[in-house]
């Protein structure tokens, strides 16, 4: 019967070519469909903030090195992750993140939660040389970081473009993004005031590879590692907030 | 369809397309694999009614086993609590004294407590607890700001220089980039500190500077690290005299911490650990350094 069917299906043109669309479309469908109502499925997070010009600058730089190919930004819900890393991610927290990061690899640790885990000057030492602090680990050093002056001139426009895919930045925060990447990096100029009045008093300011004189590409990138998984409370709020997507009409 | 012809060598049926004389067997997927095909599809269909399966709008479809990842992560995390409960509780409302004479606790400590340095400490103060240049070892009986169980539980809580409202706060400041000392009181007050630990650098042409260096400590530097350059633990101030040095002990570098200042920042682990775990590491950490005195 079966066979028959098949026979039948496979000698019309048409018909065996929308059955294989029909067919293949089923992952595609399964990932896409719950993304038209993602504004009502993602968890609430009000006390979340965007990223800073600077943090996106590092963000970018994230992004050009590859480090997400050897380091992932999610924690899964797994005992040992959660017991290792910290709470178990959840998708508001990389609702500013497009991007996303989230990786499918890990050969270093996952990233989700090391905002703040270590210090400034730890991962300066850690991205010039690895070696020097871990010495088993095999991560590439990133030595020229911390020689090149961040590029900010164009950071109006990436505010700009992260703002036309719905990131709420304001007009103010975009035509202020280099003097705010700048001030950032800088905690005795001008500039670092404004940071603070854009971005909210947790924003942290301060001369991040420890040289506040110039605002280089190790500044921006170790602005970004400190901040991940500080963008907002909501996963540490415990199972009231962990449990709003599961059941929405409870 | 009418007509069927037969290969005559293996009796199957032919598609009855023919290229050049060669023709193309209707040979049926062997029946193994199709009962395979049958078996997992059926299996498939049977749990999305179990599991949750299919997006619905806002919701979707929860299964039968009402199985939630979520609920079970947290389930299983909490688990692992109760498992660890009899020495956790111990650890974290026990006063020291009782942990540290209790040996059946404390190899516990140290089993669990080097996991927990591996993946929260190690980083800086390395695997062993040895520290390197500008961290400092946690194995020696040298300490910043105190090296009982309770002092060290409280620098792992509040950090030094960090954002925590009760952070320890210490900075040695740049006495030579901010023109507090000039060059040759730079110079000669380093001169001192090395020849304190080193008593071969007293020689009698190095003893003029040496002099000299020991007044710029008694105007500038006693008021932190003391009278006697043995330090303070109040304020984080280290002991000058020994061989342990956080940033190091050779000339060169004691010039740069005098002229350029040093600030150490070392994490608050008060959110990101819990209470048994911070005096499990207090506890162990207190071992590394009374075990390898």
């Amino acid at each position: 019967m079966s066979e028959l069917f098949h026979r039948k299906l496979e000698r019309s043109a048409i018909g065996f070519v929308i059955a294989i669309i029909a067919a293949a479309s089923v992952g595609g469908i399964v990932e896409i469909a719950p993304l038209f109502t993602i504004d009502e499925t993602v968890e609430e997070a009000p006390d979340m903030r965007v990223y800073t010009p600077l943090e996106l600058a590092g963000r970018n730089i994230y992004v050009r090195e590859g480090c997400y190919a050897c380091h992932s930004q999610m924690i899964r819900t797994l005992r040992d992750e959660v017991e290792r890393y910290g709470p178990y991610s959840l998708a508001v927290e990389s609702q500013y993140d497009r991007p996303m990061l989230w990786g499918s690899k890990r050969t270093g640790p996952d990233l989700a939660r090391i905002g703040g885990k270590y210090s400034d000057f730890w991962h300066v030492a850690h991205l010039n040389n690895p070696r020097d602090v871990v010495p088993e680990s095999n991560m590439p050093a990133y030595r020229w970081l911390g020689r090149t002056p961040l590029k900010m001139d164009d950071l109006p426009k990436h505010l700009a473009a992260q703002q036309s895919l719905g990131v709420p930045y304001t007009d103010e925060m975009v035509e202020n993004a280099a003097r705010d990447a700048y001030g950032q990096a800088t905690p005795d100029t001008d500039f670092a005031s404004g940071v603070t009045e854009r971005y909210g008093e947790e924003t942290t300011v301060s001369a991040f590879d420890g040289v506040a004189t110039q605002v280089t590409e190790m500044d921006a990138l170790v602005a970004y590692l400190q901040v991940l998984g500080r963008l907002t409370d909501a996963a540490y709020r415990g199972t009231a907030a962990s449990e709003q997507p599961s059941d929405p009409e409870g | 369809m009418a007509e069927v012809e037969r290969d005559p060598f293996t009796g199957r049926e032919t598609t009855g397309h023919e290229w050049n004389g060669i023709k193309e067997l209707d040979t049926p997927i062997p029946r193994g694999v199709l009962m395979f095909l049958i078996v997992t599809h059926v299996w498939a269909i049977f749990w999305w009614f179990l599991v949750p399966t299919w997006p619905l709008g806002v919701t979707y479809t929860k299964g039968l086993l009402g199985i939630d990842q979520r609920t079970t992560v947290e389930a299983q995390v909490e688990d692992g609590q109760q498992q660890r409960a009899p020495w956790t509780e111990r650890l974290a409302s026990e006063p020291y004294d009782a942990i540290l004479s209790d040996e059946a606790l404390m190899q516990t400590v140290r089993d669990t407590g080097r996991q927990l340095f591996g993946d929260n400490c190690a980083a800086c103060h390395g695997r062993d607890g040895r520290g390197r240049a500008n961290y400092p070892d946690l194995t020696d009986d040298d300490w910043l700001w105190g090296g009982g169980p309770e002092l060290i539980e409280q620098t792992m809580r509040v950090g030094i220089n960090t954002t925590h409202p009760e952070s320890r706060i210490a900075q040695m400041p740049a006495f030579g980039r901010d023109q507090m000392l000039d060059r040759e009181q730079v110079r000669s007050v380093s001169a001192y500190v090395y020849s304190l630990t080193r008593t071969d650098y007293s020689t009698p042409e190095n003893l003029d500077r040496i002099n000299a260096g020991r007044e710029v400590f008694a105007s500038t530097c006693a008021a932190c690290h003391g009278e006697t350059a043995e330090g303070d633990m109040e304020v984080g101030a280290p002991n000058l005299t020994d061989a342990h040095w956080v940033y190091g002990g050779d000339l060169e570098t004691i010039i740069a911490s005098v002229h350029g200042g040093r600030q150490g920042h070392m994490p608050s682990w008060d959110e990101r650990l819990n209470t048994a775990e911070i005096r499990t590491l207090a506890v162990y950490v207190h071992d590394l350094g009374t075990a390898q005195p």
